[in-house]
């Protein structure tokens, strides 16, 4: 899992039936500060995330067709938590 | 998972069993900002995307997940036609 920044919405009408009803974000992966940690990428949301958000992203399938409990669904990342606050190890 | 411009067509006479039927396109990684990122792939198409369309790819074993033959050999899948991306932050 990655620590991600929600940072934009992804609005698709001709969809796959695994992707009906859920919202799609591009999200900024970050590191423990808050800095850009690569390149962005899309993530459907399973945790009532927002623009904005820093999230958890789970980016491997399997783990995600147990979440949603779906043998068949091709989505690859999925929000799975937002993130109150991270504190990196050297400013506690 | 990843935003792509669909750039071409691919036609394949002699394909892998169960690809039968199965568009193939070329499609170009970009940003939400619409700027080619990274190297062109061949993708699979489970919508009915075209040259030109902004498209939601998904990888890896998932891709082939968005077929109705889960076990087709492909590694990159067309599964939604982007209307809009909106930059929020």
């Amino acid at each position: 899992m990655i620590l991600a920044r929600v940072v934009g919405n992804v609005v698709s009408t001709v969809k796959h039936p695994g992707l009906v009803g859920r919202a799609v974000f591009s999200v900024q992966p970050i590191d423990e500060f808050g800095a850009e940690a690569g390149d962005t990428f899309l993530a459907v949301d399973h945790a009532q995330s927002g623009p904005g958000d820093t999230v958890i992203v789970l980016r491997e399938g399997n783990g995600i067709r147990q979440v949603l409990a779906d043998k068949s669904n091709p989505i690859r990342c999925l929000i799975v938590g937002v993130v109150d606050a991270v504190t990196p190890a050297a400013a506690e | 998972m990843f935003l792509a411009r669909v750039v071409g067509t691919v036609v394949a006479t002699k394909k892998s069993e169960g690809m039968q039927g199965i568009r193939l396109l070329m499609v170009q990684p970009v940003g939400e900002d619409d700027r080619p990122r990274g190297k062109p792939v061949c993708a699979a198409d489970a919508t009915l995307a075209g040259p030109g369309d902004l498209v939601h790819v998904t990888e890896s074993r998932e891709a082939a997940l968005a077929f109705a033959d889960p076990f087709i050999p492909v590694d990159a899948a067309i599964i939604a036609v982007v209307d809009q991306v909106t930059a929020t932050a």
